[in-house]
């Protein structure tokens, strides 16, 4: 035979695995990556531009005194600094992300498709109106899903995010009492203690009182201290509400609160954050709800972008609508689709604008195609397979962590942390399911629950995964019952451990700042 | 159903486990009147990727994108060019499908793009610290005002007659809402340099626009001086972030906090939305300010880390006390722009500046050359007024017969102000000699 | 020299008719690493229960009330520079502010070291 001694072992070696210190800093496929700052240099680019002419300027003199000496890459430099920077994030493609609340579910990629057709991507806000028909017709065709879906006879789409879209909808509470003649005399807002925070803010940004009321030992509103807060009733503006709340149940007194509401001249703000759970089968307009703002980043599954853009289209009932901002679409007889800007005319009661232009255009791309995607039918379905998944997680785990509430949860799963053993906390429950590949779930909120862990994983979860995901946790939860210490440490194989947010908030270092050449010379 | 996982033999097993006959055993808490039989009547059922591309282009096909043919509109949106790595970097599935990064073990690649950002756009705006975005450049101006009068304690707010209408407009909203007064200065073109004149020792801030919705560039260094005299802050507004390449930066001119829009950078139209709020302001105002903040730190193991701090700030833990009720920013249009940011450098981004304004130039010499046409911006970077001798409707709507789209009529943002005549135009890198030459071919048979 | 507590967990050691100002050890311990005061300015005037001062952890955001009625004299500015000196010595070096007191008669209400120990402890 000839026989050829040059390959290369072609199945590993038995041997222990070292410690291994890398000298680049990067291990494996997670590489070490410096800020942008300390690669690149001002002279530094990624794009060709024509070199300017050299024109007399315009400006008169309000010129630029110091350059701004950021550093550029070029684009091979660029692409690999964040695809780099990527790999050191978790994200729903990657895996199930439960923060409840939060309602990440799949982003399908279709909706990103569509919102970079140039025909919505690269169309200008202020062109002349004749020339944008069927992004208008777009924006009117939404607004229909919208208020069909809650049963809800008018909507403003110009809010820019959940929490904008509150403020949305606490802005007609106040200017309906204006109209009134009480806007002086009605100050005083509801808000359960176990809402979300945006609540009370927002309350107090449109110049409202917070009056906070208690959880009964169902996890919903106490019946009986939101009537002693309804004792007087001449100051009332309204109550917000979260429904299904953020204990993930259903509150089941909802009618009654509302005609408590309406009894006592007030309004009722629904925060429509858990819409997910409903969609489809329930509409908020046969609750009594007043305005619901509906985060299309959470229901309608535009993607997150790791902190925004969201888009909060905010409903409201005939009460509230004369009062709803600027813009807003109409159809003309002939069928032209109209923006009203300013408020007269059609918008002569309304509170104003609160934003430039006409509203998160992109994010409206995207939730029509998801709506049309799923249609009526595949609508209820989500609702259901969502509440299906979170009572399947809080099913398989309820006997190794403790429940919040008896019964079934809504979309999302809640627990306290009354299991754990003296020492072990929630948020090293939490850091523990980094080290078993998940993110966390969301952690101590809401606030009316010790050490409260929300677990929320959406429709688009197969049982499989959340086989997976229940096996995980359930051993985790095992070992923070008997006290194992080394949850303390926890996550020992992400990116990064645990990060010293003290240190960040008693000197915050804000931006990178070149360092002093004496400091460089010390290196 | 595509995007459902769920087989009907997985929810029949998972009912089991759970001990339900139905998911209608999840609904027994909805009023029992409120519960829905069938599905929502009046709406389609599901469809197939190809049958919704398909409605979707259809409506996509009835507008006019700004690529298609010579287009001059500003005003608050600039048509810039965007790389083409800029895309594919925000559709990475790390940064398109994560949380904001609360959890920064798993989040350093958010968390050091915003801080990568936050230093962009403190260096871009010559202010010490900047936040890691807001909704827009309007709500940006708004959060700036009520932040100055959180700070000085005073209740008056003075808006200059060049700043955008609509971000005047979400201003006046928020502020009212807080009970502040709000003075709103008569619609001027060059009107920024008189700011100073209208403060007084109730004032918390003036907010003045360079360059304004006119496209005037003004140096606002003696409205800085005339405010800190009397205890009030200067609130420095642009829509146009490529200008700070080449036109006098808010820090340089004594601003105490820059609010403005950064679509330019990074960011297609999108027809007006999502945007990136640009926010920045002194270091010793910072605890006062609104939305998200990232921080270095160290991790357990001494290496440098990244998270979100001084968030007592915040909704989530000041609840009734915040600073603001906002709790998103923009975090992957911060990213396109940072994105972007990176791939210009420091002198791509003047050499960009330059170009822009050099097409404003060629464009202003072009019109302002024809009878009838009166440039009315004296100073300007890439958009400038002009006044035409026929209706501004009529002139926009017979060039657009003509296939330019030649600006924004001043009556459609200031319908009550006898401006009925003037066009708001606007130029960039993207247009070229023909397309001047186009609009002023066009402009000739109107006038 | 005589040393008052709240049941809000501020302390206030009284000198004739001045008073400093602080938040209890106990309180500090509570909170976990203290990152950032809020002080007033000097001449601020407050009233009994007032909230006057504002102390931050990364978690949260606390008010600090005023334990008698007063006007500021002066601020212990070093807090802002090392917010670490409240978790290290609450009761003594990060004193928050020194007040002019408007009537010590409210003095009578407040807890003495051993009342206030005993009040923790049921807690």
């Amino acid at each position: 035979m000839s026989m050829n001694t040059q390959g290369r072992p072609t199945a590993p070696a038995a041997v222990s695995t070292p410690v291994i210190d890398t000298v680049s800093g990067s291990r494996g496929l997670l590489q070490r990556e410096d800020l942008l700052f300390e690669i690149g240099t001002p002279e530094t680019t990624g794009v060709d531009l024509p070199t300017p002419r050299g024109l007399k300027d315009r400006l008169g003199g309000v010129k630029r005194k110091a350059d701004t000496g950021l550093a550029g890459l070029s684009e091979p430099q660029a692409v690999r600094h964040y695809m780099r920077l990527s790999q050191k994030n978790y994200a729903i493609d990657l895996g199930l992300f439960p923060l409840g609340s939060c309602t990440m579910k799949h982003n399908p990629r279709l909706n990103e498709k569509m919102a970079r057709l140039p025909g919505f991507a690269d169309i200008h806000p202020l062109q002349p109106q004749a020339t944008v028909q069927g992004a208008l017709e777009l924006i009117d065709e939404l607004a229909t899903w919208l208020k069909t879906l809650t049963g809800m006879p008018s909507v403003a789409m110009s809010p820019k995010a959940g929490a904008h879209g509150e403020l949305c909808g606490m802005l007609a509470i106040r200017q309906a009492l204006i109209a009134r003649g009480e806007g002086e005399s009605r100050k005083r807002v509801l808000v359960p203690e176990s809402a979300h925070g945006t609540n009370p803010a927002t309350a107090v940004q449109c110049g409202f009182i917070v009056d906070e009321i208690k959880a009964d030992k169902r996890g919903r509103v106490d019946m009986a201290d939101l009537k002693s807060k309804l004792a007087r009733t001449d100051d009332i503006a309204g109550i917000m509400l979260t429904n299904p709340n953020t204990c993930g149940l259903f509150e089941t007194d909802i009618k009654d609160i509302a005609d408590l509401i309406h009894a006592a001249g007030g309004y009722f703000y629904c925060d429509g954050a858990n819409f997910n759970a409903i969609v489809g089968r329930v509409r908020p307009g046969d609750l009594g709800v007043d305005a619901m703002h509906i985060n299309l980043h959470k229901t309608f599954s535009t993607p997150h972008g790791g902190g925004g853009p969201g888009s909060g289209p905010t409903v409201f009932s005939e009460a509230l609508a004369p009062f709803a901002p600027v813009p807003f679409v109409i159809k003309d007889e002939d069928s032209f689709f109209r923006l009203v800007e300013q408020t007269e005319g059609a918008a002569k009661d309304s509170f104003g604008r609160m934003v430039a232009f006409h509203g998160q255009m992109g994010m409206f791309v995207r939730a029509l195609t998801y709506m049309l995607s799923h249609g009526a039918d595949g609508l209820k379905q989500v609702a259901e397979d969502a509440v299906l998944n979170a009572n399947y997680i809080q099913a398989r785990l309820k006997h190794v962590m403790t429940p919040a509430f008896e019964g079934f949860c809504m979309h999302e799963a809640l627990f306290s942390d009354a299991f754990t053993a003296d020492g072990i906390e929630t948020i090293d429950i939490a850091k523990a399911l980094i080290d078993e590949g998940y993110h966390p779930m969301t952690m101590y909120f809401p606030l009316v629950v010790h050490g409260a862990m929300l677990i929320e994983p959406t429709e688009t979860e197969s049982k499989a995964e959340l086989d997976r995901f229940c096996d995980a946790l359930e051993s985790i939860a095992r070992r923070a019952a008997q006290g194992d210490e080394t949850l303390k440490g926890a996550p020992y194989l992400a990116p990064a451990k645990r990060l010293d947010e003290t240190r960040a908030a008693r000197k915050p270092v804000l931006k990178w700042t070149a360092p002093l050449p004496e400091q460089i010379a010390a290196e | 159903m595509r995007y459902l996982p769920l087989t009907p033999e997985d929810r029949a097993s998972m009912l089991a486990t759970i001990g339900a006959k139905s998911a209608e055993d999840f609904y027994t808490d909805v009023p029992k009147s409120a519960r829905l039989k069938a599905k929502i009547a009046g709406l389609p059922d599901h469809q197939g990727e190809l049958a919704v591309e398909r409605h979707m282009m259809k409506l996509a096909a009835k507008n006019r994108s700004a690529s298609s043919g010579p287009f001059f509109v500003g005003a608050g949106a600039y048509k810039h060019h965007v790389p083409a790595s800029v895309d594919m970097i925000i559709q990475r599935s790390e940064f398109l499908t994560t949380y904001t990064p609360y959890q920064p073990e798993i989040a350093q690649g958010t968390l050091q793009t915003l801080f990568e950002f936050q230093t962009q756009v403190s260096a871009l705006t010559a202010m010490d610290v900047a936040n890691a975005s807001m909704y827009d450049g309007s709500t940006a101006c708004a959060e700036a005002a009520v932040m100055a009068a959180r700070v000085t304690k005073r209740r008056k707010v003075i808006l200059s007659g060049g700043l955008h209408p609509h971000y005047a407009a979400a201003t006046r909203l928020l502020c009212e809402a807080q009970g502040l007064t709000v003075m709103q200065l008569p619609v001027a073109i060059d009107g920024e340099g008189e700011l100073g004149k209208s403060v007084d020792g109730e004032t918390a801030c003036v907010i003045g626009q360079s360059p304004n919705v006119f496209g005037t560039v003004t140096d606002l260094t003696s409205v800085a001086k005339s405010a800190h005299e009397k205890g009030a802050l200067l609130v420095s507004v642009f829509t146009e972030a490529v200008s700070l390449g080449l036109v006098m930066p808010p820090g340089e001119m004594g601003a105490d906090i820059a609010a403005g829009e950064g679509q330019s950078i990074g960011n297609g139209l999108n027809f007006g939305g999502p945007y990136v709020g640009l926010f920045a302001c002194r270091e010793k105002l910072v605890r006062q300010m609104p939305g998200r903040l990232c921080g270095e730190t160290v991790d357990a193991d001494g290496h440098r880390g990244f998270v979100l701090t001084l968030s007592t700030r915040e909704q989530h833990i000041r609840r009734d006390k915040a600073t603001s009720n906002i709790c998103t920013n923009s975090g992957l249009c911060a990213l396109a722009f940072t994105a972007h940011m990176t791939l210009l450098g420091g002198k791509g981004l003047k050499q960009l500046a330059e170009l822009n304004h050099e097409a404003a130039c060629e464009l202003a010499d072009t019109l302002g050359a024809m009878k009838g046409v009166e440039v009315l911006t004296p100073r300007f970077f890439n958009e400038f007024a002009i006044r035409t001798p026929v209706d501004a409707e009529a002139v926009l709507a017979m060039l657009d017969e003509a296939g330019v789209v030649g600006g924004v009529r001043a009556s459609r943002l200031y319908p009550r102000d006898h401006l009925g005549d003037v066009i708001l135009v606007a130029a960039t890198e993207c247009t070229t000699p023909d397309d001047i030459a186009a609009y002023a071919a066009a402009l000739k048979e109107i006038i | 020299m005589t040393i008052y507590y709240t049941k809000d967990h501020e302390w206030i050691r009284v000198e004739g008719d001045t008073g400093t100002v602080g938040i209890t050890s106990y309180a500090a311990g509570q909170l976990g690493d203290v990152v950032y005061v809020e002080l007033p300015e000097t001449g601020a005037k407050f009233a009994r229960g007032d909230d006057f001062a504002v102390v931050e952890s990364v978690k949260a955001a606390s008010d600090v009330y005023a334990p008698v009625s007063g006007s500021v004299l002066e601020v212990n500015s070093a807090l802002s520079e090392a917010p670490e000196k409240v978790n290290d010595a609450a009761e003594g070096d990060a004193w928050f502010v020194r007040v002019k007191l408007t009537d010590s008669g409210e003095l009578s209400g407040l807890m003495d070291e051993a009342a206030y120990s005993a009040y923790c402890e049921g807690l």
